[in-house]
C-alpha cells in the first residue's frame, strides 16, 4: 500500500476502495483528430467553466495555448515542414518537402503516481474509485501546493477563485455510467474512454497497424507502467516527438523521493493525531 | 446523524481504520465528492431534436428542468452522428440560453436614432398595415407587353435555410398568395 | 474537392475517417491546406478556380486509357447518342458553343441537342418567341429549365439515334474525346499549378478505385458552386463518375455539403423565386398561358417529371383547397409570374435603386454574409421598412445605427428612411418541425420548452402574418385580393397560439379525396382528387405515422438505417439505385450490391428502397405510346430524366455550355491558357459603381490586384457568424479575424505574422491580423507565381468577436444557371497594417479604383 512511484496495478485499491469499478481513462489517438475543438467546447459546456480571454496567439489555429483552471482540454496544432529526402517536383533543385499538421488533444494525465494528489495537504486532491485523479472542490483552499509538483503543468488556480482545478473525467457522470463529455462529443474517436486495459489493447493495436501502413513515426505516450509516473491514466498516440506537442519526453512524478524524507515527519504527526481522535472518543463514551 | 457517525466521517478518522492508510483515496472522499450526480439526472425533460447548425443532421438530446433548457449533448441513437457533435453543435446549450439573445421586439422609426419597444401584437399588425400598403401602390396585372403578371416588385425575402421546413412552406404559400416573387434564401448565396 | 469537410462538417467527417482506416484514400483538392488536408492521404493544391481543368485532365485520363466502365457507360449514359451536325464545340469556336449570341451574352441551345431527338421546350420557346419581344425572357426560360434538369429532369421528347459501338465521330463520347483533347498533364501542371505526378497519382488511385468491385466518391461543397462556372463544377464531377460508373452504386456519387441545417429543405419547399415545391418552376409572364401548357412546355413525356401535372394540380390544390377546380384550372391564374431574374442580387440592387420598398430577413444576416456586403447594405438603407427576425441583435438590424458606412460618413443615421422591426425568434428547441439535412433526410425536432418573452417562432410569425392578412382582406372585391382570399390557412394552434407543425407537415405530405394520408407521389393524380404541398415528400406521413420522427436506434438497424427519419423521395438513401445492378438485374459485383431484380417475385428489391419502377423488369421495353412511368425502359435507371441515362453531354436545360469546360474566374490574375475566351461567357455581370470588377489580366490596370483570394469557414464559427459570435466557448477558439498568406507573400508585401494587414479590392478593403503559414502554398502558373490568400467571412461588427467582413471585399458575378456568385475566386492586393479609416477608407478606395482604370 501506498507505493509513490513504480509500476501499480490498482491505485483505487491501493487508495482504500473496497468494492471498486474498473480502472478507467482516456486513449486518445491524434492521428485521427481533425482539430475540432468539439473536446473543449463540450467540457466547458458540461462543467459550466468560464470563458477565458479571446486573443489570438498566432500558435496556428490554437487559442488557448494550454491546459489551466477553466480549460480542462486543450488542442495543440503543430505546423511542421518536413523534408522528404528526395528530389523536389518545382525542378528548383531542392529536396521535396511535405506539410504536417498535428493536431492533438491534450488532458489531466491521470497519473499512476499523481504528485499534485500527494502534495495536497487538505486532502482535497484525491483518488477516486474510477482510479483517476479527483480535486474536491468543497475541499480544496487554494494553497497551491499541486501546481508546481505537476510534471505537466495541467492543474492550476481558478483567478478569482483560487482554488485549484484540472479534469475530473467528469466524475459526476462516471457515477451513472455516462463517458466524460469530451469523448462523448468526439467526432472522429480520437478520443477514447474506457477500462485502461481495454484502452492499452487497442492502442497497441493502432499502433501496429499505423507502423504496417508506413507511419513509423506513430508511438505511444504515457502507455507504459514503467515509466515515471507509473503509467498515466490518460495516454496518446503520437505522430512525432513528444516535445513537438508540448508534452514533456520523460515526465517523472516529483514525490517520487518524499517517502524516505516524509517518514518521519508523518510517524510524528499520526501520533498527534492518535492523541486527539482518542480525546474525542473517550469523551462520547462518558 | 449520530456522533459515532459524524466522527466516523471524518477523514481522519476513515484514514485510520479504513483501508486508506495515506488518506488519498477513500478516506478522503467529500460530501461533495459522494454526491456527485449529473445535472441531467435532475431533468424533467429529455427531447430528441437535431442540431441547428450544420446540414449533417446530428442528432440531440436537449435536458430541460423547470421550463429552462439545462444541457445539450448529441444523441447516441442516431445513425447519423453516433452521439457525437462538432465545437458548435457542442454549443448548442449557451446558444439557446446565451444572456445575447434579444427576447423582446425593438422598433426603429424611420429616421430615428435609437431603438424603442414596441409590443408584439401590435409590430405584427404594423407590419400588416406595411404589406398591404406596399402591395396595392406596387401591384402589377399586366407588363407593357400585356402579359399577365398579378404581382407585386415591392416585398422581397431573404431567409429560410435555418428554418424548419414547415416555416418555408407557410412563407412560399403566403408570399405567392401576396403576388410577392422575391422570395429567396441562403441556398442562393 | 471543393469541400473542407473535417472542418465544415466535421461530424459528417468521422465516415471519411472510418473508411480511411478500414483502408480508404482519401485525397483532398483544395487551395488551402486545411485540417481536412491534415489528415487526407494526399493534399493537392491548385490554383483557386481551376477545378474543371483539374477534373477535366482526370475525363481526359479516363477517356486515352480507356479506363471507363463500358458496360455501365453504354448502357446508363449518354455517351452512345449522336449530337447534330451543326453542334460545334469550344475546340472549333476557341472557346466559344455554338448558338452564342454575344449581343445578349446568351446560347441559343438548339444546336446542342440529340440528332433526331427534339427538346419539348420547343413548344415553350415558340410560345416565348411569339409574344417576347426581350432577350432576357428567353434568357430566363432557359434558366428556369436549368433548375429542373438540376433536380433530375430536362425534358426529350423522342428517341434520339445513338450508336452502341461508340465510335461514330459524332456520338457523345466522341464528341467528349475531342473537347477532352487538351486537358492533358501538362495542362493541368499550367492551368491549375499542380505537377504532372501529382496529378496522376490521383488520376491511378481514382481508376484503379472504381469498376464493379469499387466505387469512389467526391465530396463538394461551396468550393465548387460559389463560382460564375459553379454549375459546370458539378456537372465535371458527372461526368467523370458516370464515365466511371460511380453513380447509383454504394460508396459512389457526388456528395453535396451543404452547410445549413435546413438548406436542402429550403430548397425543396424552396424560398427561391424561381421554384415551388419540388422543383417545379415558377411560371413565366405570357398573354395566354393555362396550366396545361404551362406542363407542356416543362415536362417531359417520360420518367417522373412526365406527371408534372399531378404535382402542381395537387399543389394547387393543397394552397387553394375546394377553391381550385377544373373550371378556373385549378387556380392556376393565382400565382404570380416572374418575368427574368429575380433572384437575391437582382432584388438588392433594385433595393439601391429605390425599387423595392419592402424586405423581410428572416435568419440571415446579408449585412455582412452576402458578397459584396457594402451593396446590401445601401439596399437597407433605401428601404421603407425592415423585418428581421433572429436570436441576437445582427448587423443586419442594426447597420442604420453602427454599420461600416457610418464609421466611414457615407451614411448617417438620421438620413436613413428604414423603418425596422426587429422580432426575436425562437431557438430550434423552443419549436416543433423538420430540417431535411444534406442527405435529404427530414428528421422531425420536437419542442423541448417554451421560447422566452416575445421570442416566437417563425411559423407562428407567418402563420399569424396571413391570418390578419386574410381577416383584413376578407370583406375585399378586388380581384388581386382573391388568392389570399382563396388560400387554405386553418392549422390548429396549441394554448400559446402556436400553430401545429405537424398540421403543416401532414398537408405537406398531402391526402386523398377523403383526407387519408397518401403513401407517396405515384398516388397524385391530375383530377383534383389529391392534394400535396410538396410532392417528392409525398410519403413523409403515409399511413399517419410521421416518418421524420422515426428514432429507431441505429446499433439497431444495417448501415442504411432506414427507419431513422425519411429521406425524400420515398425513403430512398442512394438515388438511381437501379444502376447499383447490371442492364439484367444483378448487382454489378457482391461487393457493391444494393438492389437487384428478384425474377421470382417480379420486383426489385434490396439494401435500399428501389429508386425505380418497382415491378418494371429488366427487360422492359416500353410501347410507343406509354407515358411518364410507364415509359421507363427497364435498363434505364436514371428515372428522371427524359431518356433514362446519366449525362455526360446535356442536350437541354444549361445556359452556358453542354459539356464542362474551363474558363478563368471573372477575376483572375491569368489569361485562360485553353482558349481566348477567358471566362464564362455567359456569366451574368452588373457592371455599376457599387460593382465594379477587377481588368482583366494583361489589360491596363490589372496589376494593382495581383494576388488571388479564396473565403473559408473555420470549425468554430458558424457562417456570418450569427449562431457563433455571441457564444463565448466558441469566440475564445477563434477570437479574431486573420488572414491566411504564404511565407513567401508575407516576404514580398512585409507582412509580419501576428501584425495587422488589410486586403484591398475595388469594392472594399478589410483588415485582419496576418497569419504566415507553410500551409499556404504560391503555385506556379507558367513562369510566374500566383499568391493565394485565405480570407475567413464570419466576423463582422456585432458580437463578442467582431472584424471585418470578407463579404466587403467581393464583387457580384453570377452563375447564369442559378445566380449564385463567386466568392471562392477574386483578384485583391495586400498591404501590412491596419486599412485606412473613416473617410480616409473612402478616398482610399477611389484612389485604388482610379489607379485600376475603374470608373467611379
Amino acid at each position: 500500500m501506498g507505493r509513490l512511484s513504480g509500476p501499480l496495478a490498482d491505485p483505487s485499491g491501493d487508495a482504500g476502495y473496497a468494492d471498486r469499478p474498473e480502472r478507467v481513462g482516456f486513449f486518445t489517438d491524434t492521428s485521427v483528430c481533425i482539430g475540432c475543438k468539439a473536446c473543449e467546447v463540450a467540457c466547458k459546456e458540461w462543467n459550466a467553466l468560464p470563458a477565458e480571454d479571446d486573443v489570438l496567439t498566432g500558435m496556428s489555429y490554437d487559442n488557448t495555448g494550454q491546459l489551466g483552471a477553466s480549460t480542462y482540454r486543450h488542442v495543440a496544432f503543430v505546423e511542421r515542414t518536413v523534408d522528404l529526402g528526395m528530389p523536389g517536383l518545382a525542378g528548383d533543385g531542392g529536396d521535396a518537402t511535405e506539410v504536417r499538421w498535428l493536431m492533438s488533444s491534450d488532458v489531466c494525465k491521470h497519473c499512476t503516481h499523481a504528485a499534485c494528489l500527494d502534495v495536497c495537504p487538505t486532502g482535497s486532491l484525491i483518488r477516486t474509485e474510477h482510479g483517476t485523479v479527483l480535486v474536491q472542490e468543497d475541499i480544496c483552499n487554494g494553497c497551491g501546493y499541486c501546481i508546481p509538483a505537476c510534471p505537466y503543468g495541467v492543474i492550476d488556480q481558478r483567478p478569482g477563485d483560487g482554488r485549484a482545478f484540472k479534469c475530473t473525467m467528469c466524475q459526476d457522470r462516471l457515477g451513472v455510467g455516462l463517458q466524460p463529455a469530451c469523448a462523448t462529443a468526439c467526432p472522429t474517436e480520437s478520443i477514447r474512454f474506457g477500462p485502461l486495459d481495454e484502452l492499452r489493447a487497442e492502442a497497441d493495436e493502432r499502433l501496429a497497424a499505423l507502423h504496417d501502413r508506413g507511419v513509423d513515426d506513430a508511438r505511444l505516450y504515457g502507455h507504459d507502467a514503467g515509466d515515471g509516473v507509473g503509467g498515466a491514466g490518460a495516454f496518446f498516440l503520437l505522430l512525432d516527438e513528444p516535445e513537438v506537442y508540448g508534452l514533456p519526453p520523460d515526465p517523472v512524478v516529483t514525490t517520487r523521493d518524499l517517502p524516505s524524507m516524509w517518514r518521519h515527519a508523518a510517524a510524528a504527526a499520526l501520533a498527534v493525531a492518535g492523541a486527539v481522535a482518542a480525546a474525542f472518543v473517550g469523551r462520547t463514551s462518558r | 446523524m449520530g456522533l459515532r457517525d459524524v466522527l466516523a466521517g471524518w477523514p481522519l478518522v476513515r484514514q485510520l481504520t479504513g483501508t486508506d492508510g495515506l488518506g488519498r483515496g477513500a478516506a478522503a472522499r467529500s460530501g461533495r465528492t459522494d454526491a456527485a450526480r449529473p445535472r441531467t439526472a435532475d431533468a424533467d425533460t429529455v427531447t430528441a431534436s437535431v442540431c441547428p447548425f450544420c446540414a449533417v443532421g446530428c442528432g440531440q438530446k436537449v435536458w430541460s428542468r423547470d421550463g429552462k433548457v439545462t444541457h445539450v449533448e448529441g444523441d447516441p441513437d442516431s445513425p447519423i452522428s453516433r452521439g457525437r457533435l462538432c465545437p458548435k453543435g457542442s454549443s448548442t446549450l449557451s446558444l439557446v440560453t446565451s444572456p445575447s439573445r434579444v427576447t423582446t421586439v425593438r422598433h426603429r422609426r424611420p429616421y430615428g436614432t435609437e431603438w424603442e419597444d414596441l409590443d408584439l401584437d401590435t409590430a405584427v399588425d404594423m407590419i400588416v398595415d406595411r404589406v398591404l400598403d406596399t402591395r396595392r401602390r406596387t401591384w402589377q396585372d399586366t407588363d407593357d407587353q400585356g402579359r399577365y403578371l398579378r404581382r407585386t416588385m415591392g416585398i422581397a425575402s431573404l431567409g429560410g435555410a435555418t428554418l424548419d421546413n414547415e416555416e418555408n412552406y407557410l412563407m412560399k404559400k403566403l408570399y405567392t398568395a401576396m403576388g410577392a416573387i422575391q422570395i429567396e434564401n441562403q441556398a442562393r448565396i | 474537392m471543393g469541400s473542407n469537410m473535417a472542418e465544415a462538417h466535421p461530424v459528417g467527417f468521422q465516415w471519411v475517417m472510418e473508411a480511411k482506416r478500414k483502408g480508404a484514400t482519401v485525397i483532398h483538392v483544395d487551395p488551402r491546406f486545411t485540417r481536412t488536408s491534415a489528415v487526407a492521404d494526399l493534399h493537392v493544391p491548385i490554383r483557386a478556380g481551376t477545378d474543371i481543368a483539374f477534373l477535366g485532365g482526370l475525363i481526359h485520363h479516363v477517356l486515352e486509357n480507356e479506363a471507363w466502365f463500358t458496360e455501365y457507360v453504354r448502357a446508363y449514359t449518354n455517351a452512345p447518342m449522336l449530337l447534330r451536325e451543326d453542334f460545334a464545340d469550344t475546340e472549333d469556336l476557341d472557346g466559344l458553343f455554338s448558338g452564342f449570341d454575344p449581343g445578349s451574352g446568351t446560347y441559343d441551345t438548339t444546336s446542342w441537342q440529340y440528332e433526331g431527338g427534339t427538346a419539348p421546350p420547343a413548344s415553350g420557346q415558340r410560345d416565348l418567341e411569339q409574344d417576347d419581344a426581350e432577350g432576357s425572357a428567353e434568357e430566363a426560360h432557359e434558366h428556369e429549365r436549368g433548375q429542373v434538369a438540376g433536380s433530375g429532369g430536362s425534358p426529350v421528347e423522342t428517341w434520339p439515334e445513338r450508336d452502341d459501338t461508340m465510335r461514330d465521330p459524332r456520338c457523345v463520347l466522341q464528341v467528349l474525346r475531342r473537347h477532352y483533347a487538351r486537358y492533358t498533364p501538362a495542362m493541368v501542371h499550367e492551368i491549375c499549378g499542380i505537377p504532372e505526378e501529382t496529378f496522376r497519382r490521383v488520376a491511378d488511385a481514382l481508376v484503379r478505385n472504381s469498376g464493379p468491385d469499387r466505387t469512389s466518391a467526391f465530396c463538394y461543397a461551396v468550393g465548387w458552386t460559389h463560382h460564375t462556372v459553379g454549375v459546370q463544377y458539378i456537372r465535371a464531377a458527372s461526368v467523370l463518375q458516370s464515365l466511371l460508373g460511380n453513380i447509383g452504386r454504394p460508396g459512389g456519387g457526388i456528395l453535396a455539403l451543404r452547410g445549413h441545417a435546413s438548406i436542402q429543405g429550403s430548397t425543396d419547399i424552396p424560398t427561391l423565386f424561381d421554384l415551388l415545391p419540388g422543383y417545379i418552376p415558377m411560371p413565366h409572364a405570357h398573354r395566354d398561358e393555362d396550366l396545361a401548357s404551362f406542363i407542356e412546355s416543362n415536362s417531359g413525356r417520360k420518367g417522373f417529371w412526365g406527371d408534372m401535372d399531378a404535382y402542381t394540380v395537387s399543389l394547387l390544390r393543397a394552397w387553394f383547397g375546394d377553391n381550385a377546380t377544373a373550371d378556373n384550372d385549378w387556380c392556376f391564374d393565382h400565382l404570380p409570374r416572374l418575368t427574368g431574374d429575380h433572384s437575391s442580387f437582382r432584388t438588392v440592387m433594385d433595393q439601391v435603386d429605390g425599387k423595392v420598398p419592402g424586405y423581410f430577413v428572416i435568419g440571415e444576416n446579408p449585412a455582412v454574409g452576402t458578397a459584396n456586403a457594402r451593396q446590401q447594405r445601401a439596399g437597407l438603407a433605401n428601404l421603407e421598412w425592415l423585418v428581421v427576425r433572429d436570436l441576437n441583435m445582427i448587423e443586419t438590424a442594426t447597420f442604420w445605427k453602427d454599420g461600416p458606412e457610418i464609421e466611414t460618413g457615407e451614411m448617417r443615421t438620421e438620413d436613413i428612411g428604414t423603418e425596422v422591426f426587429f422580432l426575436p425568434a425562437a431557438a430550434h428547441t423552443e419549436k416543433d418541425g423538420t430540417f431535411t439535412n444534406t442527405q435529404r433526410l427530414l428528421q422531425w425536432h420536437h419542442k423541448a420548452v417554451e421560447p422566452p418573452g416575445d421570442c416566437r417562432s417563425d411559423l407562428w410569425f407567418y402563420y399569424e402574418l396571413g391570418r390578419r392578412i386574410k381577416q383584413r382582406l376578407a370583406g375585399s372585391t378586388d380581384p388581386r385580393d382573391r388568392p389570399l382570399q382563396d388560400l387554405t390557412w386553418d392549422y390548429p394552434v396549441d394554448a400559446h397560439g402556436e400553430p401545429s407543425a405537424d398540421a403543416v407537415l401532414r398537408e405537406i405530405n398531402g391526402s386523398g379525396a377523403d383526407g387519408e394520408l397518401l403513401p407517396g407521389y405515384t398516388a397524385l393524380r391530375n383530377d383534383g382528387s389529391t392534394r400535396c404541398g410538396c410532392w417528392i415528400y409525398c410519403g413523409v406521413y403515409a399511413d399517419g405515422v410521421n416518418g421524420s420522427a422515426r428514432r429507431r436506434p441505429g446499433g439497431e438497424q444495417d448501415l442504411v438505417a432506414a427507419e431513422w427519419g425519411w429521406a425524400w423521395p420515398m425513403n430512398r438513401r442512394v438515388l438511381y439505385n437501379r444502376a447499383s445492378a447490371d442492364p439484367s438485374g444483378k448487382p454489378w459485383s457482391e461487393r457493391k450490391a444494393l438492389i437487384h431484380w428478384d425474377a421470382d417475385a417480379g420486383r426489385w428489391t434490396g439494401g435500399d428502397v428501389p429508386d425505380f419502377p418497382v415491378d418494371t423488369a429488366p427487360d422492359y421495353e416500353p410501347p410507343e405510346d406509354a407515358r411518364a412511368a410507364e415509359a421507363i425502359g427497364g435498363a434505364e435507371p436514371f428515372v428522371m430524366q427524359a431518356d433514362g441515362r446519366a449525362w455526360l453531354h446535356a442536350p437541354a436545360g444549361l445556359a452556358d455550355a453542354p459539356i464542362p469546360t474551363h474558363y478563368e474566374p471573372a477575376e483572375s490574375p491569368v489569361r485562360n491558357a485553353l482558349y481566348g475566351q477567358q471566362a464564362n461567357p455567359a456569366r451574368q455581370r452588373f457592371d455599376r459603381p457599387d460593382n465594379r470588377l477587377h481588368p482583366e489580366p494583361g489589360t491596363p490596370g490589372a496589376e494593382v490586384f495581383p494576388f488571388v483570394f479564396t473565403t473559408f469557414r473555420v470549425t468554430e464559427h458558424h457562417t456570418a457568424g450569427g449562431m457563433s459570435r455571441w457564444t463565448p466557448y466558441l469566440t475564445e477558439l477563434q477570437p479574431e479575424m486573420f488572414l491566411e498568406v504564404s511565407p513567401a507573400l508575407a516576404a514580398e508585401r512585409g507582412l509580419e505574422h501576428g501584425g495587422w494587414a488589410h486586403v484591398v479590392t475595388a469594392r472594399s478593403a478589410i483588415e485582419g491580423r496576418v497569419l504566415v503559414t507553410d500551409r499556404a502554398t504560391p503555385l506556379r502558373h507558367g513562369d510566374r507565381v500566383v499568391h493565394q490568400i485565405g480570407v475567413p467571412w464570419h466576423w463582422g461588427p456585432n458580437g463578442l468577436s467582431t472584424g471585418d467582413a470578407a463579404n466587403d471585399l467581393l464583387g457580384v458575378a453570377l452563375d447564369p444557371n442559378v445566380h449564385i456568385m463567386e466568392t471562392k475566386a477574386a483578384t485583391c492586393d495586400i498591404r501590412p497594417g491596419r486599412r485606412p479609416r473613416g473617410p480616409a477608407l473612402v478616398a482610399f478606395l477611389a484612389d485604388r479604383r482610379r489607379a485600376a482604370g475603374l470608373e467611379d
